[in-house]
């Protein structure tokens, strides 16, 4: 996506000079109303995907949570939503400081240089930092699914504040930036369209050591603990379905063919995800379940995100039912490994991402391919790609685990991240919040 | 037998439930239901603090033999009680029960509790 963000960037000045050079030197780049339209569209729609979470984790934990588990989801809103203006989008998209660690530039600071900024991709540069804001909030939001049902909100606060300067934005700046490493990893880059490495392996890794970090919930494996409200689960995955044709196809800072491409393929892959998750579910227990045709739609739909810009239809097809059989794999796995990645956010965001990152490369379409042939000056192979992929995933593996369990350590033992027991029992709504979810059941 | 109902606060069902569990007194039922007591319950509406004139309850039905009331009595009382007790921590009602059927086998009395 950011490759033509940042091309863009560069392209600015040129663009500048050479238009100085005819009559018009005024309106160098001047905003196009289409690719506008689209991706204030895009902003909005991946906003919804946050209350959409909301609503797919908030239905999945018990009663006495709901709340505190949709909390978790418009906290990072709230949160990231300050964090990101003032130092986020700089660190992520600044030019690279620390020898390319992370960005910064003092005009992104408050997004206060960025008042009349017109972008090559011919949109104001608010709406690229308000579209990239968005992404900023729904990554630690996604994390949540993993310590469900047994966090402190102060800790949990604290932490995605923290993970998203630290961890979040750093990663954002190596695959999206111009001068990111990974950006310029190999012939073309390391293919991260909308952020499979990103958003989901960085989430569903973070969730994975803070799962096991925390340890489980009170009395799990013992005790079922079923989803309180599974109408709103799936209410939940269609906003999130819905809400990624923004996150996708809006990820080509575009509104032309790499759009229609990117959400072509994204809506395949979404079905193709649930419709196997739907089959394997089928021959394995006999029935299929709501709760797997909305894990069979995430799992396509993060499967797909790293992939939107290279592959064809065919491709969307396979990707989406291989990242339902290894999310599905994993879940079962985790039953007998014994860790309580409560609401999966490793099994399908984590798992997913990384299946997507990787297998993409055996479906990249010809032309990018020849591409990047030429640009690697003669030939360039998928195994030479699939190098770089691996780098990137293994890359955003390491830092995301380490830097992660590191801040873990820290809000643990400061404000405190698990909650107390009794706390526990009684519910994150009342103990946290002093609010329930379902008053309205009762008479009042 | 007995019918020991229970009303008691939300936040103690777990507890309450727990402890039963442990204490071998398995076969319940519970409900959500509202009612005027003497605590005043205290929620946060919009920043202000807010006292509703129903409050929620967790009502509890249990259906015992004679030698077990006593214990299931106990057992409510210590997990439902906040720290040392406080206003609202909710009260156990016990009445005769004249009968009792399993529906399955049409046991009565006793033995279908």
């Amino acid at each position: 996506m950011s490759k033509r963000l940042l091309k863009s960037l560069l392209a600015v000045p040129a663009a500048m000079l050479l238009l100085q050079g005819a009559a018009h030197a005024a309106d160098a780049v001047t905003t196009d109303s289409g690719t506008t339209s689209w991706m204030l569209t895009s902003t909005a729609l991946v906003l919804l995907m946050v209350p959409g979470l909301a609503m797919f984790y908030g239905g999945l934990v018990r009663t006495k949570n709901v709340i505190g588990t949709m909390m978790h989801s418009f906290a990072a809103m709230v949160i990231i939503g300050v964090i990101w203006p003032l130092v986020g989008y700089s660190i992520s998209f600044g030019p690279g400081i620390l020898g390319g660690f992370a960005g910064w530039d003092d005009k992104y600071f408050m997004l206060q240089g960025i008042d009349e900024t017109i972008m090559s991709t011919q949109i104001p540069e608010y709406v690229f930092a308000m579209f990239q804001g968005k992404f900023a909030i729904i990554t630690p939001a996604l994390i949540a699914g993993a310590f469900a049902e047994r966090v402190n909100f102060k800790g949990y606060a604290l932490f995605i504040a923290l993970w998203s300067i630290v961890v979040y934005s750093p990663i954002c700046h190596w695959v999206w930036a111009g001068d990111g490493f990974l950006f310029n990893l190999g012939a073309k880059g390391a293919i991260d369209f909308a952020g499979g490495t990103v958003v989901h392996i960085s989430s569903g890794i973070t969730g994975l050591v803070a799962a096991i970090y925390l340890g489980k919930r009170r009395g799990y494996p013992k005790n079922v603990m079923h989803p309180n409200n599974l109408t709103m689960t799936l209410t939940g995955a269609g906003l999130l379905w819905v809400g990624w044709f923004g996150f996708n196809a809006g990820s080509a800072i575009a509104s032309n063919l790499d759009t229609a491409r990117a959400l072509t393929v994204t809506q395949v892959a979404a079905a193709s995800g649930a419709f196997t998750w739907m089959i394997i579910e089928l021959f394995h227990h006999g029935k299929a379940t709501s709760l797997g045709v909305a894990s069979g739609i995430l799992a396509g739909l993060v499967a797909i995100t790293p992939a939107a810009g290279v592959v064809q239809p065919s491709g969307a097809l396979a990707l989406g039912a291989i990242a339902s059989c290894f999310c599905y794999t994993a879940i079962l796995i985790k039953g007998k490994l014994g860790y309580d990645d409560s609401l999966d956010a490793f099994g399908v965001h984590g798992i997913g991402g990384i299946v997507g990152a990787l297998f993409l490369t055996f479906f990249i379409r010809s032309s990018w391919m020849a591409d990047a042939a030429q640009k690697a000056g003669g030939s360039w192979t998928m195994l030479d790609q699939l190098g770089v992929q691996a780098t990137a995933v293994g890359v955003t593996i390491a830092y995301a685990a380490i830097v992660s369990l590191i801040l873990l350590f820290i809000v643990e033992k400061t404000v405190g991240l698990r909650i107390k027991e009794n706390d526990e029992m009684s519910g994150l709504d009342h103990s946290m919040h002093g609010e329930q979810g379902y008053g309205l059941i009762n008479l009042n | 037998m007995k019918l020991i109902t229970a009303i008691i606060q939300p936040d103690r069902l777990d507890h309450v439930r727990e402890a039963l569990i442990q204490a071998d007194i398995t076969r319940i039922t519970v409900s959500r239901v509202t009612g005027h007591g003497r605590q005043e319950d205290i929620e946060f509406y919009r920043g202000q603090k807010i006292a509703p004139n129903l409050i929620p309850k967790i009502r509890l039905d249990i259906a015992v033999n004679d030698e077990f009331v006593d214990i299931t009595v106990d057992t409510i009382i210590k997990s439902a009680t906040h720290d040392s007790g406080e206003i609202g921590d909710g009260k156990i009602f016990i009445t005769s029960l004249e009968e009792c059927i399993r529906i399955r086998t049409r046991e009565r009395g006793g033995k279908a509790i």
